[in-house]
């Protein structure tokens, strides 16, 4: 079993942060796995998964340590926390999709959606651009809701649909892994379901890690669960393991709701 | 009791609402009743020094247009980089509360102050001077609309472009902005509204002129002070002439003011 990512040692203080909100967090993200990443509130899975596709660089000052090891097919690995140019972060988080909580349209038409990043990738030719967007759809199910209106608004979509359609967004770009922020939590049980079925087929292709608050997300969707706690990564295993007969007494207490 | 009270500030607050109102009406009222007598197609047609407004309606609109060409790319400019680029740093702060203060600068200072680094140097009031005149007072209004219509923009939206790839100014540019269209549109209406009425920057600025501009280096005609200078001339005919281009002028300034009510209603399609 191959390793797409992996963190090691990984801290990571916010700027102006006395104390770092990531303590020397290591785990490995499978190839073509779903790994799940669960904890209450405030214990860092955010900041570790902003962390994978260097979106916190938004916002200057903050301090990395240790290492993050992107695996390329035919590059060395490439630790992505010594990324410094702008045109390297455009490629990386072109490799390293992700996905946010709340669905995040962009204020255009459906189809300029989905083409907007295939054209910042210099994707021209109108019937090749045609051909990725309607594949990109098919790939989220929603190819059939939204054929007849591509050009409309896609603001006018509902919350599923919306969220589904930033997933398309993401996976026209063909990235190597897809970061899912609680890409559910803002979605009636129904769009949650469809989107589940969907990364169940995304896995296939895609390298997939997903923070949940949902714990019984975590275990219907996941092989892999990292269990974190006041930004330390308590446990990591098979979500089996974690969920049937975890090692630390402190991750059996939050799978039975003892707390958090 | 609390019924009570709750009453009573039922009908003070629509008792005030009504008498802003009644003010509003009757403001509107007099200026038809004065105005409409005194409008006629000839005054469309002809210019001042033969009884008419042509030329001051033209003037007023170059000098407002001009002002907004220059104002407007600058304000927008100078808020996306409050809002994107500088945001909370002290440098764009200051800027900030400086536009803040801008704004509610009364506006015969801002007339004194290009009165005193252009026409005083120049020799004579001309329309350049005018049109920096409105451009100041124009665009501490676009920089903090825009600046307050992008802050209303989910940061989300932005880690969104960022996170498929997109370069900072390109998310700016094509999403940030797009989203912020219709708030920025609005606020862009209304300010080009406010200096199409303002009477005191223009007062000792581009002056006004009973003639069809002969260019902007010379005084430049200008409803709003045509109106001022008007309206206490001897003869009723000139006076009538005043109430006829202050109505037209408040007609405008309400159909952009409507325009831009309409845009925000339009925004929550």
């Amino acid at each position: 079993m191959s390793n797409k990512m992996e963190i090691k040692n990984f801290s990571f203080t916010y700027k102006k942060a006395k104390a770092p909100s990531l303590h020397q967090v290591t785990l490995p993200i499978k190839a073509n796995k779903v790994t799940a990443i669960i904890g209450p509130s405030g214990c860092g899975k955010s900041t570790l998964l902003r962390s994978m596709n260097r979106i916190h660089d938004l916002y200057p000052g903050n301090k990395y340590e240790g290492e993050i090891l992107l695996y390329h097919e035919e590059k060395q690995p490439q630790n992505i926390l010594d990324i410094k140019k702008e045109n390297e972060f455009i490629e990386l988080r072109q490799k390293v999709g992700m996905v946010f909580q709340k669905p995040t349209p962009f204020p255009m038409s459906i189809f300029d959606n989905i083409a907007y990043g295939l054209r910042l990738t210099g994707l021209k030719n109108r019937y090749k651009l045609h051909e990725q967007v309607e594949k990109a759809l098919r790939d989220v199910a929603l190819w059939d809701e939204v054929k007849d209106r591509l050009h409309d608004d896609a603001r006018g979509l509902s919350g599923g649909q919306q969220q589904r359609l930033c997933i398309a967004r993401v996976i026209a770009l063909k990235p190597d892994v897809l970061l899912f922020d609680e890409p559910t939590s803002a979605l009636d049980p129904l769009s949650t379901l469809a989107i589940e079925e969907m990364i169940f087929e995304l896995k296939k292709n895609y390298t997939i890690t997903i923070v949940t608050h949902n714990m019984q997300q975590a275990s219907r969707v996941s092989e892999y669960t990292a269990f974190m706690y006041l930004g330390n990564l308590v446990e990591y295993d098979t979500t089996e393991t974690i969920f049937i007969r975890p090692n630390k007494k402190q991750t059996e207490d939050y799978i039975t709701g003892k707390f958090g | 009791m609390r019924l009570w009270v709750n009453k009573v500030a039922i009908i003070l607050s629509t008792a005030t609402a009504l008498l802003g109102l009644l003010f509003l009406g009757w403001i509107l009222f007099t200026l038809v009743i004065k105005g409409v007598s005194s409008l006629s197609p000839y005054i469309f047609t002809h210019d001042l020094i033969n009884n008419g407004i042509r030329n001051l309606l033209w003037g007023q609109f170059v000098l407002a247009g001009l002002a907004s060409i220059i104002g407007i790319p600058v304000g927008i400019l100078a808020g996306i980089y409050l809002q994107e680029y500088g945001n909370h740093t002290r440098y764009a702060n200051f800027i900030r509360d400086l536009s803040d203060v801008m704004m509610s600068a009364p506006s015969i200072v801002v007339g004194t102050f290009i009165y005193a680094v252009i026409v005083v140097p120049v020799g004579h009031t001309n329309g350049w001077a005018g049109i920096a005149a409105l451009f100041v007072m124009m665009l501490p209004i676009v920089v903090r609309t825009t600046d307050d219509m992008l802050s209303l923009v989910p940061i989300e939206l932005r880690e969104a472009g960022i996170a498929i790839g997109a370069p900072k100014y390109h998310v700016i540019f094509h999403i940030i902005l797009k989203a912020a269209k219709v708030g920025i549109m609005t606020g862009l209406i209304l300010a080009f509204a406010r200096i199409m009425g303002e009477t005191a920057p223009l007062l000792y600025t581009s002056g006004s002129s009973i003639y069809m501009s002969s260019g902007l280096s010379e005084t430049y005609p200008s409803m709003t002070v045509s109106i001022y200078n008007l309206a206490t001339m001897p003869s009723e005919e000139l006076v009538g002439l005043a109430w006829a281009a202050a109505l037209i002028l408040t007609l405008v300034v309400l159909v952009l003011n409507l325009l831009g009510r309409f845009l925000i209603k339009d925004k929550r399609l």
